[in-house]
């Protein structure tokens, strides 16, 4: 058991029962405050995976804006009591749990177990180098590769994105 | 010093996946759901990098950034039809909005 491993089991165990705790209660504030602990978690996750960049743009977007964004929401719609919205104590909520458990069991089988049997990890070299913003960057721009372009596109989605949520927000144009 | 194997980051990836399965399937108020639908895009990108890491190559990077800007762009839209039903129909209860159902 050394520092990466403890450094794994630690986040991981304390992100997914955040991810739990998200689910479970009933108050939607405090489930946003658990997805801010598992999205603190997934960057920590990212920086044991050498990718710092995506773990500080986790933090900054995630952790920051877009919670910002839902919490923001939940304090205007003013939902009063938590138990407003009561779960419905119908079949759906056991067969949803089976099903979903089953579908685990099925992603686990399907991906996770056995990859390191087939295919040998990276080289060292490379996880000195590839989370940086140089390489990041000298990725994302290359014309040889095919990133730049979606690159730009993005640009677009985010105006329709800006324009979207004014025009379904505002009372009246 | 030994690095973590990459199961486990997928299992971790899959669990949270789930987790995030059975919010959207159980819970009955919007906003929670969205919260649960980014729990399971971060569980997806947490598989991206992994498995990037694994194979040695920046795709995996690069396909998360390109996640994180469609998340963003979809939170936005999402919270902005949420307010607009709730300002049209005083609830935000999804087993009330079923008129697209019919």
């Amino acid at each position: 058991m050394n520092g990466s491993m403890i450094t794994f089991w630690t986040t991981a165990v304390i992100a997914v029962i955040s991810a739990i705790f998200l689910v479970v209660n009933r108050n939607p504030v405090l489930s946003a405050l658990c997805l801010i602990v598992t999205f603190f978690m997934q960057a920590v996750l990212y920086l044991t995976l050498s990718a710092q960049f995506i773990a500080a743009v986790q933090v900054i977007v995630y952790a920051g804006a877009i919670m910002v964004l839902f919490l923001f929401v939940i304090m205007l719609l003013n939902l009063g009591a938590p138990e407003a919205l009561r779960e419905s104590g119908t079949l759906q909520t056991p067969v949803a749990i089976l099903l979903a458990l089953v579908f685990m069991v099925l992603l686990l089988g399907a991906g996770a177990i056995g990859i390191e049997s087939t295919i040998p990890p990276a080289s060292h070299a490379f996880l000195m180098s590839s989370g940086t913003v140089e390489s990041i960057g000298k990725t994302l721009f290359d014309p040889n590769l095919p990133w730049l372009f979606p690159f730009e596109v993005t640009s677009i989605l985010l105006l329709v994105g800006v324009i979207g949520a004014v025009v379904l927000a505002k009372r009246r144009l | 010093m030994t690095t973590v194997p990459t199961a486990h980051y997928l299992a971790l990836s899959a669990i949270l996946f789930t987790i995030g399965v059975i919010g959207v399937l159980v819970k009955r108020n919007p906003i929670v759901i969205f919260m649960c639908i980014e729990l399971m895009l971060n569980s997806v990108n947490l598989t991206f990098i992994a498995l990037g890491r694994h194979f040695g190559q920046m795709n995996g990077q690069m396909y998360v950034i390109f996640v994180m800007a469609v998340a963003a762009a979809e939170v936005a839209i999402g919270l902005g039809i949420i307010v607009a039903i709730f300002r049209t129909r005083e609830t935000i209860n999804v087993d009330e909005i079923n008129l697209l159902k019919f």
